[in-house]
């Protein structure tokens, strides 16, 4: 059975916790370096992006885990996870860094404030329509070739990728884990 | 995929307790200025509360307590790329409805400023921005979910700078959770009674267990060992007002609660951020206080 880690320094990690499982994965939080030791891979969860990148740094993981990503880990990042992944963060604090695995632009709520927050379907190639749950999104607004965009969306201002993948690293502006629909969950998993 | 516009809703329960869930395990700080708040970014905060004093100054400064300057709410939003919360007095609709016209990613419907309707609450429901409530009970917190509160904090003693208040309530309601789960389906109907609370919202803390949106923990929270025992005691994230701007190094503590919160369970951590801090607030022994703010809210 794989072993998957939720990184757990801030954000909804009990959500994808609880998906991994129900997909008969073995989930594991990580705090600290040692914790990223003997996993298949890792998700990035929804929350605060300055301070998930802050914690990473105050924990000691962020050396040890860009490491890992550059030998091809395996990684699944939800919203703030997405711009922790992404190699250009537009509207961001001016220090904000990023581990530069997907080769994709976010704006940081690009989608706009919370009152702006929104459901939407989505539709996933390969999958038909899963529910799209956008809260301060960020939004990709750049990417090259070799990013696989795997669903699009329109709110207003044109097709805008929503989830992407570019080899192990896979990456959605949306919150699949917050609904009961595991089957994007089950992508990243199947890919282990 | 289509080239059209996707149908899409805002202010949807789920994205509404959805932003709650987004803040879970981290801390939540109260700003008075736009230096603060970026004080309060750099620290690692989720999100800082905009407000014109924290509760240990409108505490000694006594009067009428209201919403903050939209002015100074706005200059707080330009200064930071997190959430920015605002207070509204309790029943104060006209208030709440500034604040979603400026665009606050919370409003924090508080016992903290003076309330203004001594019998309602603000109906929630019909607003976009969502809202956070305090609590001292499980029927405090039911009630304020009936109303449309998407995120609970337990109250505490806001300004004190004493946890004890927060303890008591984050006990409490983890208590009276537990006695509403172990019930049968027959004693939830007087459990519902006992607790003034809509029999619905009672019978699905019976099936889950725990609150139907997140539990966060206010009120009186001042260093990094009060952050890791709120979180160690149920809470899922932590609110501190006075604590960090009225301690004697606000950088290295604010800093230090932050970790403090996410390694709540690893003592060592705690230890090593506790360690050198300078000086907490001052504190109050809660008996001798002439207000006491978790009163407010029915």
């Amino acid at each position: 059975m794989p072993r998957v880690g939720v990184l757990a320094l801030q954000g909804d990690v009990r959500e994808h916790v609880s998906a991994l499982e129900h997909l008969g994965v073995t989930a594991v939080t990580v705090r600290t370096p040692e914790q990223l030791e003997g996993l298949d891979g890792l998700v990035m969860p929804g929350g605060e992006s300055t301070t998930i990148a802050h914690l990473l740094v105050t924990s000691g993981l962020r050396p040890l885990l860009q490491e890992k990503l550059d030998e091809g880990f395996k990684v699944f990042g939800t919203c703030a996870g997405l711009i922790m992944l992404s190699h250009d963060i537009l509207d961001g604090r001016k220090d904000q860094w990023s581990f530069d695995k997907l080769a994709v632009g976010v704006r940081r709520n690009g989608y706009g404030r919370q009152i702006a927050s929104f459901e939407s379907p989505v539709e996933v190639k390969g999958l038909g329509v899963v529910a799209g749950v956008f809260i301060r999104a960020p939004k990709i607004v750049s990417y090259a070739n070799e990013v696989e965009v795997l669903a699009t969306l329109n709110h207003g201002d044109g097709e805008h990728p929503v989830l992407v993948r570019q080899g192990n690293v896979w990456g959605c502006s949306f919150h699949p884990e917050l609904t009961s629909d595991l089957r994007v969950h089950q992508l990243f998993t199947d890919s282990l | 995929m289509s080239s059209s516009t996707n149908p899409s809703i805002v202010g949807s329960a789920l994205v509404k307790r959805g932003l709650a869930d987004m803040l879970r395990g981290g801390v939540i700080m109260d700003v008075v200025n736009p230096e603060q708040a970026k004080i309060a970014e750099d620290a690692g905060a989720v999100a800082v509360m905009a407000l014109e004093r924290v509760p240990s100054d409108i505490r000694r400064d006594g009067g009428v307590a209201r919403m903050s300057d939209p002015e100074m709410i706005q200059a707080i939003q330009a200064s930071v790329t997190i959430p920015v919360m605002a207070k509204a007095r309790i029943g104060h609709f006209a208030e709440a409805q500034i604040l979603q016209a400026l665009d606050v990613d919370y409003i924090d419907e508080s016992e903290v400023l003076t309330p203004a309707d001594e019998e309602h609450h603000i109906d929630k429901w019909a607003f976009t921005v969502p809202f956070v409530c305090g609590a001292t009970n499980l029927g405090e917190a039911l009630r304020r979910i009936g109303e449309g509160a998407c995120l609970i904090r337990s109250k505490g003693e806001a300004g004190t700078g004493n946890v004890v208040e927060a303890v008591r309530h984050l006990r409490t309601i983890n208590a009276q959770m537990r006695r509403v789960a172990s019930a049968d389906e027959a004693e939830l109907f007087a459990l519902a009674k006992d607790l003034q609370s809509p029999l619905a919202l009672v019978q699905e803390v019976a099936v889950t267990g725990k609150l139907p949106v997140p539990l966060f923990c206010a009120g009186g929270i001042s260093t990094p060992a009060d952050a890791s025992l709120v979180m160690q005691l149920g809470a899922e994230a932590v609110f501190v007002g006075s604590g960090i701007f009225k301690s004697e190094d606000p950088v290295r503590m604010a800093r230090a609660i932050v970790e403090a919160t996410t390694h709540f369970e690893d003592p060592g951590v705690v230890a090593k951020v506790s360690t050198g801090l300078g000086k907490a607030m001052v504190g109050a022994e809660t008996s001798t206080l002439e207000v006491r703010l978790a009163e407010r809210g029915w």
